[in-house]
């Protein structure tokens, strides 16, 4: 399902996936995705593993040429994104030895494509700190990152990719190696960022639950397929079992939202040795 | 070229040849070729304390070697792996430059000991290469299994009671074992070609662990006939072909696999150890 | 006291002037570009970079050209060599290394023995391999100089791009970083590195000069900037002090042409880095 017509951020959104394609050694990786954010707009990108999340996530950044379609950031073409786009990844190099500080990591993102050597500044100094504040990770800020734990490896990405002022945030996958409270944390930190700075938000997940609070919008990947709109419009029956190619139930539970397919069918990228009924997490 | 005083150059090369493809395998399954270039390197130390000393060429070198491959086992426990090879390497090397200024060795020795010498292994020899081999060979079959899964699957041969660090300490030694007696033909600094080049053309071919290792061996073998043979007719070092047909093995494994559509896999260890009836009770 | 340390003549001697500033030039660019070099997982292309660089060395008696240019050219061209076979994948990196290395060193030994056949160059081997730095000719000094600032200037430069791009090379890349053409300027000044100290102090020295003053610099210090300092700082006072050690190992039994200074370097940088990793791992449990 397509987004419909007349839906805010149609065009001239802040993000535009417009038909997006991509083959990777003969698999159709990612199958015709469109949608849009607007400025200050948080969305999930929701799927299982396998989905083409990361992906599709690669392809926005620019790392990854599609084979059809087109990603245009504030207007502007793949190349040339650089400094409007904030990504943090789901996982870094976690060398102990590493000379790099938490803060010296940030610190890169305010300039790491800048040749030459920084020159200490107050100014610079400062921006950083502030940053480290607005994330909880001043207590680390002088910590290896390679001894950071998962969670605080989290926020200090999120600073990183923050610092430079980016129109658009990507993030893959921050929620899955958190527990609950951080998990709240990062997510509620998200929301504030994307309200205040009317930075669009992307996070990828396989579990939309933790999101419900703050997401404006849900864009569910099944097999390289999308469908975008509200969670409202999206994860109804008929739209995730048109997207899933089998038939797929939605369960609401409390404040909880449950996705149940009966048994494997086709078009699903599951692992070949899941022989139980696939349960999306939400229980 | 294979009259009397070459037959002991064919048989050790093939002795040679067989040990480095069976234990190279490995080597290049773990990702350690580091390590089997800087054994080697190490253990010319040996050969030059040895000289030194007066005492048997041979033996100087393993020491060495041992001494080498279980310093870069112990300082890799207590620090970042490659930097272990390469201090252990090169205070065994530093070693070795001090002996060789005490002694008054001369160049070409070094020359035959360091790039290899076709004609120079002796008789005598050739007993203590053979059984070396056989040793050799013989402990990589012992430990095949719990090798085997711990190279390719550490967390996995944990489960099974498997202590990869016994593991890698042993291997390690047997690597020591195996450089030690590939110095004379091949050369210190060219034997680790030997190791890598046959099993990485090897793996292209094939992703069972099995024919892998004997597809490796044979490999080397090839090479180093061929590398002897080459080197007779025209007198250049051996250790010139080793290196030069190493790099044309890698060479065509990857052309081979590029031409396949496939990068060299990793052995289907897993399928390989169930047919050797190594069983699990987790799932993969 | 002081007589006992310094022999007689040390302050005063040119051969040791020159082995001071030699190896201390070429020890602060390898303890500099070193770190980057261990950090990036490429030790063992370091290493293989020194021995390939002595395939120049040797093939420059052949063809004429000074060894300078034989060492720094082929070190070069076999950073290129590596970079295209892919080098900087983590995956199949040192069997990539090992591959270019063993083939490097095999024209070495080609090499090596046209030159002892049609020159009759003896000793050629040793003096390559080992290198001393006692032999090394004032006239080369300035050029010395000038490759090793060349090489450091590389890592200044590209030093932010570069920093990012081993810690998370997706994100540099997003921030349109070229992490390919950062990862080879990286290895090209690696090889610069490493080809002058293989020329000047022979390939172990190059090696051990690469290596581990640089791991001892990331012991001791978080900031990148200071852990590169340390580790230029550890490689210095290692080198000079060996040299001082050569110098007065002259007296020393068994023979009196002295103990090689490699040999005082290697341990010395050993003993450090054994040293280090002992004080800070009893710091780190603490």
């Amino acid at each position: 399902m397509k987004r419909r017509p007349g839906e805010p951020g149609t065009s001239g959104g802040l993000l535009d996936v417009d038909g997006v394609s991509l083959w990777l050694s003969g698999r159709k990786v990612l199958d015709d995705v469109s949608f849009s954010l607007a400025p200050g707009e948080f969305a999930g990108l929701i799927g299982s593993n396998g989905a083409g999340k990361t992906t599709l996530l690669r392809v926005i950044l620019g790392l990854q040429a599609p084979s059809a379609g087109t990603v245009r950031v504030a207007g502007q073409p793949r190349t040339r994104r650089g400094s409007l786009i904030g990504y943090v990844p789901q996982k870094i190099l976690l060398d102990p030895d590493m000379p790099l500080r938490a803060r010296d990591l940030v610190g890169l993102g305010l300039d790491g494509q800048r040749l030459g050597i920084p020159l200490p500044s107050a100014r610079r100094r400062s921006q950083i700190d502030e940053m480290l504040q607005a994330v909880d990770a001043t207590r680390f800020a002088d910590t290896r990152v390679g001894l950071l734990s998962g969670g605080e490896q989290q926020r200090v990405l999120i600073a990183h990719a923050l610092i430079s002022r980016p129109r658009l945030l990507l993030l893959d996958e921050p929620l899955a190696n958190l527990d609950i409270a951080s998990e709240q944390d990062v997510v509620e930190l998200l929301g504030r960022v994307a309200r205040e700075q009317q930075v669009a938000v992307l996070i990828s997940a396989h579990d939309m639950n933790p999101l419900l609070p703050v997401m404006d919008r849900i864009v569910y990947m099944a097999a390289g397929r999308a469908a975008s709109g509200t969670t409202a419009e999206v994860v109804r029956p008929e739209v995730l079992s048109d997207l899933y190619g089998q038939h797929v139930d939605v369960i609401r539970v409390h404040n909880r939202i449950l996705v149940v397919a009966a048994q494997r069918g086709e078009g699903l990228d599951v692992p070949a040795s899941e022989p139980e009924p696939m349960v999306h997490e939400g229980a | 070229m294979f009259s009397g005083f070459m037959t002991n150059a064919w048989l050790v090369g093939t002795f040679v040849a067989i040990v480095a493809g069976v234990v190279g395998f490995f080597i290049v399954l773990r990702g350690q070729a580091f390590v089997a270039d800087a054994v080697p390197q190490g253990a010319f130390a040996g050969a030059a304390g040895a000289s030194l000393l007066g005492i048997n060429t041979l033996i100087g070198v393993a020491a060495a070697a041992l001494v080498g491959a279980l310093g870069i086992g112990w300082l890799g426990r207590r620090g970042r792996r490659d930097v272990a090879t390469a201090l252990a390497l090169v205070v065994l090397l530093g070693l070795g430059a001090l002996f060789l200024s005490f002694s008054t060795e001369y160049a070409p020795e070094i020359y035959a000991l360091l790039f290899g010498e076709v004609l120079g292994v002796s008789a005598n020899e050739v007993l203590p290469i053979a059984v070396l081999s056989v040793a050799s060979v013989a402990a990589i079959a012992a430990l095949y299994r719990p090798l085997l899964l711990s190279s390719v699957m550490p967390e996995l041969a944990e489960a099974r009671g498997v202590r990869p660090a016994r593991v890698e300490t042993l291997f390690l030694v047997v690597v020591a074992l195996a450089t030690s007696m590939t110095l004379p033909v091949v050369g210190a600094l060219l034997i680790f070609s030997l190791m890598i080049g046959p099993p990485a053309a090897a793996r292209s071919v094939t992703s069972k662990p099995l024919p892998a290792l004997a597809l490796s061996a044979v490999i080397a073998v090839v090479v180093l006939w061929i590398s002897i043979a080459s080197a007779y007719q025209t007198n250049w070092p051996v250790g010139f072909f080793v290196g030069a047909l190493g790099a044309v093995c890698y060479a065509a494994g990857r052309g081979y696999a590029a031409l396949r559509g496939r990068r060299p896999a990793r052995p289907r260890a897993w399928r390989g150890a169930a047919e050797q009836g190594v069983t699990a009770n987790v799932r993969v | 006291m002081l007589r006992a340390v310094f022999e007689p003549g040390f302050f005063s001697s040119s051969p040791v002037h020159v082995a001071l500033a030699a190896g201390g030039v070429v020890a602060l660019v390898s303890g500099i570009v070193g770190s980057f070099a261990v950090v990036r997982g490429q030790s063992y292309a370091g290493h293989a970079l020194a021995d390939i660089s002595v395939t120049g060395g040797s093939a420059s008696f052949l063809v004429g050209v000074s060894p300078l240019w034989g060492f720094v050219g082929v070190g070069v061209l076999a950073a290129g060599v590596m970079d295209m076979i892919g080098i900087q994948r983590p995956r199949g990196r040192d069997l990539a290394t090992g591959v270019v290395r063993g083939a490097g060193l095999g024209l070495a030994a080609l090499f090596l023995y046209w030159d002892t056949t049609h020159s009759n160059v003896t000793g050629a081997t040793i003096t390559i391999l080992f290198g001393s730095l006692f032999t090394v000719s004032s006239t080369i000094l300035p050029a010395i100089v000038a490759l090793s600032v060349a090489a450091v200037a590389i890592v200044a430069v590209l030093y932010r791009p570069l920093l990012l791009s081993t810690v998370a090379a997706d994100l540099a890349a997003a921030r349109g970083v070229s992490v390919r053409l950062v990862g080879l300027a990286c290895l090209v000044a690696i090889a610069l590195a490493v080809s002058l100290s293989a020329m000047t102090i022979g390939t172990i020295l190059s090696t051990a000069l690469l290596i581990g003053p640089a791991a001892i610099g990331l012991r001791l210090s978080r900031r990148p900037g200071l852990a590169m300092a340390w580790s230029a700082l550890a490689g210095l006072a290692a080198t000079w002090l060996g040299v001082l050690l050569a110098y007065d190992s002259f007296y020393w039994p068994p023979s009196r042409h002295g103990w090689p200074v490699s040999f005082f370097v290697v341990t010395l940088i050993f003993l450090g880095y054994v040293a280090v990793q002992t004080i800070t791992s009893r710091v780190r449990r603490a």
